[in-house]
């Protein structure tokens, strides 16, 4: 990987530009080497002329020698960690290397040139490659006074469709002194390496922010900067959800997202201003992130009233012991947790990974044991019967349901409804008719990636009744959110009770009890709700009324 | 000398006064591992056996002890001195929960002698008050033990007596394992004699008559004997006939019965006890009434004797009339009567205020054959190893049997109806199809899958975990999932210097493996596929395999599926569409009449790779090529510049020319593996495997007949469809392996990724340990998408050559065998969860750690 360092010698001035040489501390004349634990550099000037001159900075690094050098075990690895963009693209490994060999310009002293090495001159610096959005180099960069030059690389010539790269041509020109020049790119080429794969060490990261102490404080994104260096602790070791996503020629990604990753700024909204990082589609995972960000109801966000709505429901219908069936990363959780009208929470979750999210979040291991005790974080999945799941007073599916391919939704009733038969069930879902209220949400394009289907206010009654008679409950609907007259309120929700009615659903038929003379047939009684009719009647639009029926 | 005879699965209660002698006669009498005793789980608890503080802890260990121990079935004998009626209740309490007898045994020895017994022991403290107030308990309480609960109470009275006693085991009346069958099972009769004599005559049983011409007894076939389920009684035309021809079975050692709820009701009727005259136990009454009195205490008789159920055939096969929990069975106490009887209840009731029915067969993963009546349906249907054989006869439907252990049905129909239902029967049970009736604890945790091909193999906790969320999130309806494909082995890495794979090594490994013949495939570069396709198209009525076979009634016909089980298309259309295409050639070709079969399950690769993997190249391979191209001429650039000066960048300038050159050679590899596609348009498929059908697991056959097979499918369709270029090569002809090793660098020298190289009879073993089924030999220039693209720089290449394989053979074989499994299990109409264990195993296997680049 490469960068190139040009001063240009403004008309007039008295000194040549080849006195780059002095404050770089090395020498135009030849060409000189630098080991590094990661790889070897080379310092070398491609021009040097009283006019303009050029110091390049160019490091090889060993991508297989790093990892045997870390000596760990090679099984530990993914694929994109042998194969890789580290010796091609700046990163903080060139960082790294720009922070050793020019220790002494970083300073900003000169023994031979002090004044010069204290004052600003024409720079330009290239990177030709920086695995970064255009945006996000100018976002970076444009503050602190250059110009930007961005230029986003072709993926592949032969395959034009492909479209372009994550990488960019990035030139910076400016008036700066060397020494901030340099810091800066010490300190921001690490904040720009969207890959996770880089090897450096903590110690390293405090030199880092102490070299930014001249400018980082102006910075407008300095808690991004700062963020991003000390929140993205590089996974060197492939999760087995990973290895999985690997064996299936899936990036990791794909399968391994049921929270977000921590330093990816995704909760703080920052991809939505940076792009993701997947080049040309520009597709957030979290277009929901997105898009229920800018509410119309810009005070409360849509998920707090989401949460505030379950559970005010978990208390119209007295579930003291609830479960949290995908509770992911607990947010809903923590509403319970500090709520001691609930006794008893089990949070569920297939992933892994959220349920350490959450164990982390909710700050588990230092709460009080009488607060801790309430809780029990547990991995389930939907799709599976589970035992351990019966006799509580109400289940709830928040934002769930969503997310489970259409033809497994029936596992998911019968686990839920069916085996599992809390008092009741408490299901939200986004309502599709409401997308058309999201600016930033292209038409027909659902709020989220991984949701695999959106429902109207319709579809999703029927459903929810459906499901009501198969197992002998009985359902009410709620808007959640402000109502729009229109489209109906961005999320609703469904408030499922156990009735005393017979299941007619999968589990039983065909098993009951023929013998004993039972007069069975399908429920009669036609699906209402059990809300107190002043709950219902005040919170159920007109609309959804009809629908109902 | 007196025999006291204990049931061989109880829970023996030892009863007497500290130095009575129960330790020294459970040590004469137990095992040490059977005898748990206060003492010593006192010690446990406090490091001294005498500290009273510690009593309560240290019962509440001997309880959860001697709970375990039950759980398991394992006879377990309590040395405490129980004096106490408290402490025998807690004792008959762990009896019960665990569904086992309680027995006594009490050790009455004199005071005098307790207390001598002590004073000779230094370490017991006690005063001799102490044993006289235990002595005065026992004493009180002796009589009342048999009411506290235990089935039997053994009193030993002074010392002689109880040395000189000994153990007698017995049976569980309903252990009948020693009975092999084979059986024949049938279902409830209720009182259908005409039905019943129908199908014994089918059954092959030769019925014996009295002077009036009633049957009275039926002589089986051969060594067969039958089975009633219960429900003889009631409803129908003729329960007395029934009970008589049963009867005569049962006293004639020709058939085993069980009790239904009818008959239990019957005898208590019968018996003078008040019941309600409903379902049909008044026609029972007033036949009965016809048939002399002698006759009448017989059919009591009879009834009060059967036994609740019965386990049979070394524990492979269990009869009970409601059916039988696994917990249950084996078991002796009320609720294993009452479920056998009547079923478990939820504890709900129904709009009608009838208890709703515990799903128990839902939830059954016992190893024993469990076959019930009860519940009249009008076909029966497999539901996890169960059967309910009740076709309500009664009500017009049939009267059925179940031949054992040939799992055939036989029928008869119902010569009318003889009862009107109080509704229709019900479609079959369905839950054999359920989606519901997979469960969390059939995947979850550390688990031992056994196989058929290497015995137990183990998945790990953290493996089950990470697969759990992929198949819960991401694959298809495990009803579809009958089979995931294993990882192969690359070939050992080469002896030659210049590369890293080399057919030699191939042809060496199964030599040296004592494979005579081998086939050689060329890999075909795309994504793995694994195609599921039934015979009839969607919407057509005819068979509708989908249903039938898989219980899927969605409307999809089949599947194509990635390695982790993830459908391979996101649109739900192509994927119906290539299944279409896939089911038009198999017509053309024949293959459904051929092999018998409505549905195919193919190993394929799809290609191009880049219809799956775009997201990978998009990030990684074509991203590395970006990178490379770009950061590379800049280099080259300022190094040219740099030269220009005179600088002493020549070496350097080379280097980097000689990197852009692999660079280019990295993205001309993968860029041979990608054209556009748009639905199927430009999608080819490869099948190289025919790994089942109906009836048949296909994987183990050589591969000169899949091959033959499936190039009649490509011929079918040769748009779709791409053949598998081939060579079988006699490892012992030299020519025919130097003609293979130059296909392969032809091969790879045109840009293919290589070959596998298999053993021609694809299931070999070599002793006792299996060959592996398969292992690539990839091209140099493929390789460059794995190691990098400068790997085959000579610095490189020493490095990459100390690659260990071993993980990655011994994961290969383990796939390979749970996918083996997965597919027996499946051809065989294993229940779902037994498919899905292994399938799940295979998921959770790829998910251990192993080099990537293998």
């Amino acid at each position: 990987m490469l960068v190139t360092i040009t001063a240009t010698r403004p008309a007039g001035a008295p000194w040549p530009a080849t006195d780059l040489g002095y404050l770089l501390a090395k020498n135009p004349a030849t060409v000189q080497s630098f080991s590094h634990g990661f790889g070897r550099s080379r310092v070398f000037y491609p021009e040097a002329d009283e006019a303009r001159c050029t110091a390049a900075l160019y490091l090889e690094i060993d991508p297989i020698g790093l990892i045997k050098s870390r000596n760990l075990d090679s099984a530990d690895f993914s694929l994109s960690q042998y194969v890789n963009d580290r010796p091609y693209a700046a990163s903080s490994l060139l960082a790294g290397a720009i922070g050793q060999v020019f220790r002494t310009a970083i300073r900003g002293t000169s023994k031979e040139r002090p004044q010069l090495a204290a004052a600003a001159m024409p720079l330009t610096l290239r990177l030709p490659v920086v695995s970064a959005t255009a945006a996000f180099v100018e976002r970076m960069f444009a503050p602190l006074g250059w110009t930007v030059t961005a230029t986003p690389l072709t993926l592949d010539p032969a395959f034009p469709a492909w479209g372009e790269s994550r990488y960019c041509d990035v030139t910076l020109t400016g008036e700066q002194r060397v020494c901030d020049a340099l810091s800066q790119l010490y300190v921001l080429l690490p904040v720009l390496d969207g890959s996770k794969h880089y090897w450096i060490d903590g110690e390293e990261v405090e030199k880092l922010l102490r070299a930014g102490e001249a400018w980082l404080p102006g910075h407008p994104d300095r808690e991004l900067i700062t963020r991003r260096y000390l929140g993205r602790r590089p996974t060197l070791v492939r999760s087995a959800l990973a290895r999985l996503a690997e064996s299936d020629e899936v990036p990791a990604a794909e399968l391994d997202n049921a929270v977000p990753e921590e330093g990816d700024g995704v909760e703080e909204g920052v991809v939505a201003a940076e792009g993701t990082g997947n080049g040309s589609d520009g597709t957030s995972d979290n277009a929901v992130a997105v898009a229920e960000a800018q509410e119309p109801s810009p005070h409360t966000s849509l998920a707090t009233l989401r949460h505030e709505a379950v559970v005010a429901a978990l208390k119209d219908v007295g579930g003291k012991s609830v479960l949290d069936l995908g509770c992911g990363g607990g947010a809903l959780l923590r509403h319970l947790l500090h709520d001691r009208y609930f006794t008893s929470i089990v949070g569920v979750d297939v992933s892994v990974r959220a349920l350490q999210y959450a164990a982390r979040k909710l700050r588990l291991e230092r709460q009080p044991e009488s607060v801790a005790a309430r809780l029990t974080l547990k991995q389930g999945s939907l799709t599976y019967t589970d035992a351990s799941l019966k006799g509580y007073d109400a289940a709830v599916l928040m934002e769930v349901i969503e997310h489970v391919d259409p033809p497994r939704l029936a596992s998911l009733e019968h686990a839920v409804f069916g085996a599992a038969r809390p008092e009741a069930v408490i299901v939200t879902t986004p309502n599709v008719e409401y997308n058309v209220r999201y600016e930033t949400l292209e038409a027909g394009r659902l709020r989220h990636r991984d949701h695999r289907f959106e429902w109207s206010r319709e579809e999703f009654a029927a459903w929810a009744e459906d499901v009501a008679a198969q197992y002998a409950y009985t359902v009410g609907f709620r808007p959640v959110g402000e109502v729009d007259p229109e489209v109906g309120a961005p999320t609703q929700m469904a408030v499922f009770r156990r009735g005393d009615g017979k299941i007619t659903g999968p589990t039983n038929a065909g098993r009951a009890e023929a013998d004993r003379g039972s007069q069975s047939t399908q429920p009669t009684q036609s699906p209402k709700s059990t809300q107190s009719p002043k709950s219902e009647s005040s919170e159920r639009s007109a609309k959804s009324e009809k629908e109902a029926n | 000398m007196r025999t006291l005879t204990v049931p061989e699965l109880s829970l023996v209660v030892l009863v007497g006064t500290t130095g009575s002698g129960k330790s020294t006669f459970a040590g004469r009498h137990f095992l040490p591992t059977q005898v748990i005793s206060s003492d010593w789980c006192r010690g446990l608890v406090s490091d001294d056996e005498n500290d009273q503080s510690a009593t309560p802890d240290a019962f509440a260990l001997l309880h959860h002890l001697a709970g375990i121990r039950l759980r398991r079935g394992l006879l377990t004998v309590i040395d405490a001195t129980n004096v106490q009626p408290k402490a025998r209740e807690a004792l008959v309490k762990v009896a019960r929960e665990y569904d086992v007898l309680p027995v006594a045994i009490v050790l009455d020895v004199p005071e005098q002698v307790c207390r001598e017994r002590n004073e000779l022991r230094p370490d017991r403290v006690m005063g001799p008050h102490v044993i006289a107030r235990q002595r005065r308990e026992l004493r009180t309480h002796l009589r009342n033990l048999e009411r506290e609960g235990f089935r039997k109470v053994h009193v030993l009275h002074g010392v002689e007596e109880v040395e000189e006693a000994s153990i007698a085991y017995e049976k569980a009346y309903n252990d009948k394992r020693e009975l092999t069958g084979p059986f024949d099972v049938i279902g409830d009769v209720h009182g259908c004699r005409a039905e019943l004599e129908s199908l014994l005559v089918s059954l092959g049983y030769v019925l014996v008559r009295d002077e009036a011409g009633r049957a009275v007894d039926a002589v089986p076939p051969a060594t067969r004997t039958a089975v009633f389920v219960g429900d003889l009684v009631d409803r129908g035309p003729d329960t007395p006939g029934v009970l008589r021809l049963v009867m005569g079975m049962v006293e004639a050692g020709h058939a085993l019965c069980v009790p239904g709820n009818h008959e239990n009701k019957l005898v208590r009727a019968l018996t003078g006890r008040k019941v309600q005259l409903r379902h049909g136990i008044a026609e029972s009454l007033e036949q009965l009434e016809r048939e002399p009195e002698e006759f009448r205490k017989r059919v009591i008789e009879f009834c009060r004797g059967l036994i609740s159920h019965y386990v049979l055939d070394g524990g492979s096969l269990v009869v009970a009339h409601a059916g039988l929990k696994e917990a249950y069975q084996g078991r002796a106490s009320g609720r294993v009567r009452s479920f056998a009887l009547y079923g478990e209840t939820t504890g709900e009731t129904d709009e009608y205020g009838l208890p709703v029915r515990y799903p128990w067969a839902e939830e059954y993963r016992g190893s024993a054959m469990v076959l019930y009546g009860h519940t009249p349906v009008l076909e029966p249907a497999w539901v996890n190893n169960t059967l309910c054989l009740d076709t309500g006869c009664v009500f017009g439907g049939s009267l059925t049997a179940l031949r054992y252990p040939e799992r055939e049905l036989v029928a008869v129909p119902a010569e009318q109806v003889w009862y009107e239902p109080v509704r229709p029967l019900e479609p079959a049970a369905r839950a054999g199809r359920d989606p519901g009736v997979l469960d969390l604890g059939d995947v979850l945790g550390r688990r031992t899958v056994q196989t058929r091909l290497m015995g137990d193999l183990v998945v790990q906790e953290e493996n089950s975990a990470a697969a759990l969320e992929v198949m819960s999130r991401f694959a298809v309806d495990p009803r579809w999932l009958v089979y995931l494909p294993p990882t192969m082995a690359p070939v050992a890495t080469s002896s030659r210097e210049d590369v890293l794979e080399h057919p030699v090594e191939a042809f060496g490994y199964f030599a040296a493996a004592g494979v005579g013949r081998v086939v050689c495939e060329e890999k075909h570069m795309g994504s793995r596929a694994v195609v599921l396709v039934t015979k009839d198209a969607a919407g057509s009525e005819v068979g509708a395999a989908a249903a039938r076979r898989f219980g899927v009634t969605d409307g999809s016909t089949g599947v194509v599926v990635t390695r982790t089980g993830r459908p391979f298309f996101d649109s739900a259309a192509v994927t119906e569409d290539l299944l279409g295409r896939v089911r038009t050639a198999a017509d053309a070709a024949g293959l459904w009449e051929e092999l018998g079969t409505d549905w195919l399950l193919l190993d394929c690769e799809l290609l191009p790779w880049s219809a799956k993997a775009m997201g990978l190249l998009r990030d990684q391979y074509a991203a590395v090529g970006a990178a490379s191209r770009a950061g590379l001429g800049a280099t080259i650039a300022v190094l040219e510049q740099g030269a220009a000066r005179g600088l002493e960048v020549g070496e350097m300038l080379e280097e980097q020319r000689g990197r852009r050159e692999a660079a280019e050679s990295f993205t001309a590899a993968y860029g041979q593996y990608c054209w556009p596609t748009s639905g199927l348009d430009g999608v080819r498929l490869a099948p190289f495997q025919v790994l089942a059908a109906e009836g048949q697991v296909y994987a183990t056959r050589d591969h000169g007949w899949h091959l033959a097979l499936l190039d009649r499918l490509c011929a079918a369709d040769p748009v779709l469809f791409q053949a598998t270029a081939r060579r079988v090569v006699d490892l012992g002809d030299e020519a025919a392996v130097a003609e293979a090793t130059a296909w392969w660098e032809e091969l790879t020298g045109g840009g293919s990724e290589g070959m596998v190289v298999k053993p021609f009879d694809a299931l070999v073993r070599e002793g006792r340990r299996i060959v592996q089924p398969g292992v690539k030999c990839r091209g140099p220039e493929y390789l460059r998408i794995i190691y990098g693209p400068e790997y085959l720089e000579p610095r490189n290449l020493a490095r990459l050559r100390r690659r260990s394989l071993g993980r990655k053979q011994s994961l290969a074989l383990r796939e390979y065998v749970l996918g083996l499994e997965a597919l027996e299990r499946f051809v065989a109409r294993e229940p779902l969860y037994r498919v899905h264990e292994a399938v799940f195993a295979v998921l959770a296997l790829e998910s251990e750690p192993v080099d990537p680049r293998l």
